[in-house]
């Protein structure tokens, strides 16, 4: 098989331009048409995502803080950003994007306003309760009445004791159980967003329900908090072959749980329930089976190893109560944010119209070119920017959306200085198919030594920054990505077929590469002027005009030089 | 007056050049001068730092009829009585109230206030609310990114082109850049916020990136052309820059038309200030980063190889056989 030549290369280059350009669409049709997220929504759009600052929202950042001030750790961070997230979803806010960033901060993000409740339920801070359970009894708010119809329960008669009759002895004593309550606990909806089990007091009982919203329960008051565990972990029970949560207490949760174990030890259901409430919701209520004397209970049920996986976690990291302070909060209207992004694309626009103009008054016809690969480089950037935010989630900012026209001007040096090689090669003399070969010799070295730096910069700052600068490191890396891959997949492969036209080879004067207006040393007609050459050249007719081409280089380089011996002294001499 | 590609002509054969090397000596003057000048804006004009560092509560009302400050004072004062507010008036639709920090009920209060009082739906009013330690953990993390960023940077250049040298060069150039736009961002009384940050770390990799690319053709006139060539290291240096000097223009003018559009358009509708404040840093920093590259990397570079004894010797003997040439004709 014959070597390709340029133009088969050229040729090869744009198909696999037009190949990747159609998979990255077939991805993304993939995302729309194909797969759906969790709501049953497509997964993907074909717009890129916008961020919080351009389609308005609120935004929080919470700094995480550890009781004795040390870093937590990245599993207690994604422990806190869940639990976060089950609490702005328990507010009944939708699509939240709820992030860690920078070690110790959190940024929770929703749509529109966020009202007190909703701010107060996620700046409280993770608490693991361990509490007995008194009384439970379904999630059900209402009765079947004896008229036979569905009634709800009353809301609970202030005149209703609510204070218990007799002092209660202990934790389990049912005599926390006042008529008031009673009457509160039958009228508890545990979807409702208004109750906040997380913030009731600690040395009263508690109503709350089930994490899953399955059960309700009155509560004792709290016997041992979060920090008197010191492991939890899952693993198979030997004996019986079941997934199983291991707890570790320490010294005093160890004394305080072998004394409740023998109180709960024993009682009727459900008195000898014990359950662990993180945040308000009960994440397991099990029974005592037996009187633990060694701090080390184990919790045995219907656990996959998933399950008891998650459980082992909430009850470890729950252990250690994590507050959450408030760093800033960011509101930001829907007609602000709508507003900027048309500012934005405003400003791209006319940006991109005076590049337009500029480069096609300096490079006459081969402003084009430019223009051309600007256009690809925006379809490519816009399709990846779809892809990125079904797949990692990213949102264009509006420090992204400058970045993104900053590179506009970036993006057209590597043009720019590719084109300037050209010129200074014709300037040699070679013809104009040489000098798009040699050019693009020299040019890409240079392209690839400075667009490193440019990555090399995004990189460092995408993974030491904020998350603001975050946005705009990363699309500066990414269009830096994408404007190498057009150089070499679209510029210069349009380069190599240009010159082979009878416009762009013969050197016409409006092409922008007419070597007598870049000043070619001229040698003859002949020489600029050859004809212009077929697609298909063989491999001998190739080496023929590449040594050709040798030959022009290494003569017209000694001839410049003799040349310009006098007018180089002449003009350095003086200055010295 | 010469046509652009008759200019670039000139330049390529050396029978135009600026002498951005045998000038040096007043460029690098020139270039410490601009340096001090933008260090001491500072002094006379303290450098004015948006709410992002300081902290505070920022409230914006949009699609007001009449953008009276005192309303807006008069809303504050009413919820919170003495609070300090600074209120500016955006275009001439949108009021901006910056306020001392407030809590979260005072926050809501003030909306609400805005509103009323303004006439517009809570939804036109932006409230945010900014702990003093936020724009400070931005710049720390900035400053450390800058750090390795310029450590990489000049180990990578160090390597691509065999010497340190121009790593050096890079480096001291790009701080000039720094220096300079800073001082005109503060000479125009511009806020520095977390936008201006991201510019000024945009300018950085630009800079850089700038001067690489004329750096390679230093590269190619000094090395691969060597002594045959008949010139000296300086004259190498400075026909390369002459070389890339159209490019350096048309680069230039092409990176400054976009931010230029987005500070046109920023001064006429207001409120994308994160646009402004960035393209106002990149517009500044892509011109002195230009000249920078072309005024003190360049020739500082050529003033730290001149003295190399092996480019010394060679030098000599390239003047030598000038004189010898000169004599002989």
């Amino acid at each position: 098989m014959a070597a390709p030549t340029p133009v088969r290369h050229a040729w090869r280059a744009l198909i696999g331009l037009l190949t990747l350009t159609a998979l990255l669409f077939g991805i993304n049709a993939l995302g729309v048409f194909v797969f759906t997220d969790a709501e049953g929504n497509p997964a993907s759009s074909w717009a890129p995502e916008l961020a919080l600052d351009l389609q308005g929202g609120t935004q929080i950042i919470l700094e995480a803080n550890t009781p004795d001030g040390s870093q937590p750790t990245t599993e207690q961070m994604d422990q806190a950003a869940s639990i976060i997230r089950q609490r702005v979803d328990a507010s009944g806010v939708g699509e939240a994007d709820i992030t860690t960033q920078a070690g110790n901060q959190i940024v929770v993000q929703v749509p529109g306003q966020a009202d007190e409740e909703t701010r107060n339920r996620i700046e409280a801070s993770a608490q693991l309760q361990l509490r007995a359970v008194l009384y439970t009894g379904s999630p059900a708010t209402s009765f079947v009445g004896e008229d036979g119809n569905e009634t709800p329960y009353p809301s609970p008669d202030p005149t209703l004791n609510a204070t218990p009759t007799a002092a209660p002895s202990n934790g389990s004593d049912p005599s926390w159980i006042t008529d008031a309550l009673y009457a509160e606990f039958l009228a508890y909806d545990c979807t409702d967003p208004a109750n906040t089990p997380a913030t009731e007091p600690a040395d009263q009982p508690l109503i709350t329900c089930d994490a899953d919203g399955s059960a309700k329960y009155i509560l004792g008051p709290v016997e041992l908090d979060g920090s008197s565990i010191s492991d939890a972990s899952n693993g198979l029970n030997t004996q019986n072959n079941q997934w199983a949560v291991n707890i570790v207490f320490d010294g005093g949760g160890t004394e305080t749980f072998g004394k409740i174990s023998q109180r709960l030890y024993g009682a009727t259901a459900p008195l000898n329930q014990f359950a662990f409430v993180l945040d308000g919701s009960v994440l397991s209520a099990p029974s005592m089976n037996a009187v633990i004397l060694d701090g080390k209970p184990q919790i045995t049920g219907n656990f996959t190893q998933e399950t008891s996986k998650v459980l082992a976690d909430q009850l470890k990291y729950g252990a250690l109560p994590l507050s959450f302070e408030v760093q800033s909060s960011n509101s930001i209207s829907a007609t602000l944010g709508s507003q900027q992004l048309q500012i934005g694309l405003i400003a791209g626009l006319i940006g991109l119209i005076l590049v337009a103009i500029y480069s096609l008054v300096v490079y006459r016809a081969l402003g084009f070119v430019i223009i051309a690969s600007l256009v690809v480089m925006g379809v490519l950037t816009y399709i990846t920017l779809c892809i990125l935010a079904w797949r990692m989630g990213f949102r264009l900012s509006l420090a992204g959306v400058a970045g993104l026209i900053v590179t506009i001007g970036f993006t057209a040096d590597s043009f720019i200085v590719y084109f300037e090689r050209i010129r200074d090669e014709l300037r040699d003399g070679k013809s104009i198919t040489s000098a798009v070969e040699d050019g693009w010799g020299r040019a890409k070295r240079t392209i690839y030594i400075s667009k490193s730096i440019n990555i090399l910069a995004a990189v460092v700052l995408y993974i030491l920054a904020d998350a603001t600068v975050k946005g705009f490191a990363f699309t500066l890396g990414l269009t830096t990505l994408i404007d190498i891959g057009i150089f070499i997949l679209f510029t210069h492969p349009v380069l190599q077929l240009l010159a082979r036209t009878r416009f762009f080879g013969g050197g016409h004067p409006l092409s922008g590469l007419d070597p007598e207006a870049l000043g070619a040393v001229y040698r003859g007609r002949a020489q600029f002027r050859a004809p212009v050459e077929a697609g298909g050249r063989s491999a001998a007719q190739r080496r023929a005009a590449k040594s050709r081409g040798e030959a022009e280089r290494r003569q017209t380089i000694a001839e410049r030089k003799l040349a310009q011996g006098a007018d180089t002294r002449s003009t350095t001499e003086g200055e010295d | 007056m010469r046509s652009m590609s008759q200019l670039g002509n000139d330049l390529y054969t050396g029978k135009t050049s600026f002498p951005f090397v045998g000038r040096r000596r007043l460029w690098f003057i020139i270039a410490a001068v601009l340096v001090i000048g933008a260090a001491l804006v500072p002094v006379f004009r303290p450098v004015q730092f948006s709410i992002e560092f300081t902290g505070g509560s920022q409230f914006t009302v949009n699609a007001v009829s009449s953008p009276d400050q005192t309303l807006a004072t008069e809303a504050v004062q009413s919820v919170v009585p003495g609070a300090t507010t600074k209120v500016t008036t955006i275009g001439d639709d949108a009021v901006r109230v910056q306020t001392d920090q407030m809590t979260d009920p005072e926050t809501r209060e003030v909306t609400a206030a805005l509103a009323e009082i303004y006439g517009v739906g809570e939804d036109d009013v932006s409230s945010s609310f900014i702990g003093p330690s936020w724009g400070q953990d931005v710049t720390r993390q900035s400053l450390w990114g800058l750090a390795i960023f310029l450590a990489l940077t000049f180990l990578i250049l160090a390597i691509y082109f065999r010497t340190w040298k121009m790593s050096v060069a890079a480096i001291i150039g790009l701080v000039d850049v720094l220096v300079i736009t800073v001082g005109v961002y503060a000479v125009f009384g511009f806020e520095i916020s977390p936008a201006a940050v991201i510019g000024f770390l945009t300018i950085l990799s630009y800079s850089l990136y700038d001067t690489t690319v004329v750096f390679d053709k230093i590269r190619e006139n000094t090395h691969e052309d060597g002594e045959k060539s008949g010139r000296t290291f300086g004259e190498s240096v400075n026909l390369a820059v002459n070389q890339t000097l159209i490019r350096s223009i048309n680069t230039t003018v092409v990176a400054a038309l976009p931010t230029g559009a987005i500070l046109f358009i920023g001064a006429l509708w207001l409120g994308a200030q994160t646009l402004t404040d960035i393209s106002l840093s990149i517009f500044v920093g892509t011109i002195v980063a230009a000249y920078s590259t072309l005024f003190v990397a360049a020739p500082l570079f050529s003033l730290l190889r001149e003295n190399e004894s092996e480019i010394k010797a060679r030098d000599e003997r390239v003047l030598a056989a000038r004189e010898k040439a000169v004599t002989a004709a």
